[in-house]
């Protein structure tokens, strides 16, 4: 572990915590604009945390301890996520612990904290979040591993750190299963975010609601730390995507000047992600629930695809 | 440069690849035909760089060809036919559409084992391809065989035709030019009388449904 590393890490992670909700606020107000709407304020995810930080936290009754610590238990691990993935620089700490897989299994765990949460209470609203939650998620699991798996073919290991090197500081190359996975991680990522041809952020109608149904209950600072810890996963697939299919600008091991460069290089790309995602978010209409793993399916088989044209054609 | 240009043409036949793809998935008409105009786009993109690469300029006649015909024209002809028959509906299809997919998950694992050893034997710059080809004919042979109307059907046949030229330029850099107008005007007369053909089955039947084409006698 050299300083640097350590350094890198560090600031990986605070980065995350600071712009995660500006991420959130972008889009939302592209959003805004690309639907003839007035926009909210950028700042609009940062003031709303603040306001749950202050509020009282309101527990049901009959919760069980597991209640309370399902926010800290996603929160962490969406924390940890976003420190797994390359963002800034590929010399981190934390790159030699944990690889793609364990990466999924990060995703996993807050998924199953915050669905048994959901159900804990006794609340139907509660029960059937959780429900159709663990049904996007099963689907959508093993596509993100095909896709991670594709990528690692390429590289010949799982180490996120490591397949960003690879792709990044190598000549230029053209990877025809990339492109194909790059459009099965774009799927898998909007069904796993709760975005819209899966499920609307914005609405609280009980007929279509998967992320909002599931955390319908929490208040205070417990609801506070489930908003953030929604920006981070947020956060975390979009870094994940830029360091998979648009690698360049992250800085090398060895170098800890460049680590200054990638900032502002991640946020542009970032920026430019932001919009692209509130564009695909106006022009497709949310999709009704039974074709949820049809579409998750799909991401699934190109992500396959990717795997075979991989073997096929060696790149 | 000359490398990246031979990468392309793998991108663009995984292009088509996901296209055949996508078509399989697809249940809307008026989509099918968009897609089947991003297929021959792409086709004719990959027909215009491996004539740039092995210097064949009849490549690049063949490319603009594909471009009229199956980016501007059959298009426009699909476009009024589903226009004049009423039929944007949702494709009705024989088996659920993950079961389609699944099976066609089998047929692109069946082409590119069949294809390998054949590839091997090529010179060609773009031999990889030629497992992806065959992948594109069988999945749009699938499309044929699970869709019960009449308007999949035939966009089944152009796409798995725009499979048999990708292989034919991917393998053998090209067909002589004489054969490769008169596949274009086939498929050309092709579409039209399988459009007359469209509007005299909803005439008999009032339906596109090609299963009422199974009996020979009226009852």
């Amino acid at each position: 572990m050299t300083f640097t590393g350590l350094f890198a890490q560090l600031l990986a992670i605070v980065l995350a915590l600071a712009l995660a909700p500006l991420l959130t606020g972008w889009v939302n107000q592209w959003r805004a604009w690309l639907q003839n709407r007035r926009a909210p304020s950028l700042l609009q995810p940062y003031r709303v945390l603040h306001k749950l930080f202050n509020k009282e936290s309101v527990v049901a009754e009959t919760a069980s301890p597991l209640f309370r610590v399902a926010p800290y238990v996603m929160f962490g691990s969406m924390a940890l996520a976003c420190g797994i993935a390359p963002t800034l620089s590929t010399d981190l700490s934390l790159a030699p612990a944990a690889d793609a897989i364990a990466l999924v299994g990060l995703f996993a765990l807050a998924r199953v904290f915050i669905s048994l949460a959901a159900m804990d209470i006794g609340t139907s609203f509660g029960t059937l979040g959780a429900r159709r939650e663990m049904l996007v998620g099963f689907l959508a699991e093993p596509a993100l591993l095909m896709v991670l798996f594709s990528a690692s073919l390429i590289t010949q290991s799982t180490s996120l750190a490591k397949i960003v090197e690879t792709l990044a500081h190598q000549p230029f190359a053209i990877y025809p299963s990339l492109a194909v996975a790059g459009v099965a991680f774009t799927m898998v990522s909007l069904a796993e975010n709760a975005r819209v041809p899966v499920d609307n952020p914005a609405t609280h109608l009980e007929l279509t609601m998967i992320h909002e149904a599931l955390i319908l209950e929490y208040s205070g600072r417990h609801l506070a730390l489930v908003e953030w810890a929604a920006s981070l996963k947020l956060f975390a697939y979009s870094c994940i995507g830029l360091a998979l299919f648009v690698p360049w600008g992250i800085a090398e091991a060895g170098t800890p000047l460049t680590i200054l460069f990638a900032i502002p290089v991640l946020v542009a790309k970032l920026a430019i992600g932001g919009v692209l995602l509130a564009l695909i978010e106006t022009i497709n209409a949310k999709m009704r629930l039974f074709r949820v793993p049809e579409f998750l399916a799909t991401a699934f088989l190109l992500a396959v695809i990717a795997l075979l044209v991989h073997v096929l054609l060696g790149a | 440069m000359t490398s990246l240009l031979a990468q392309s043409i793998n991108l663009f036949a995984v292009v088509l690849l996901v296209l055949a793809f996508a078509m399989i998935a697809q249940r809307r008409i008026l989509t099918l035909i968009h897609l089947f105009t991003l297929q021959g786009a792409a086709l004719a993109a990959a027909t215009l760089i491996v004539g740039f690469l092995t210097g064949q300029h009849h490549l690049y006649y063949s490319a603009a060809m594909t471009f009229v015909l199956k980016v501007i024209l059959i298009p426009i002809l699909l476009h009024r036919v589903i226009e004049r028959l009423n039929v944007r509906w949702d494709v009705e299809t024989l088996f659920n559409i993950p079961t389609t997919m699944l099976i066609g998950i089998v047929l692109v694992i069946f082409a590119f084992n069949l294809a390998a050893p054949i590839a091997g034997l090529s010179a060609s710059i773009a031999r990889g391809t030629l497992g992806i080809a065959l992948a594109c004919v069988l999945l749009s042979f699938l499309m044929m065989i699970v869709r019960a109307k009449a308007v999949p059907q035939v966009i089944g046949f152009l796409s798995m035709e725009n499979g048999l030229f990708f292989a034919a330029t991917a393998a053998t850099s090209g067909m002589p030019m004489i054969v490769e107008l008169g596949i274009a005007f086939d498929v050309l007369v092709g579409i039209l009388i399988l459009g007359v053909f469209m509007f005299q089955i909803r005439e008999q039947f009032d339906s596109l449904d090609i299963r009422h084409l199974e009996k020979l006698k009226e009852d």
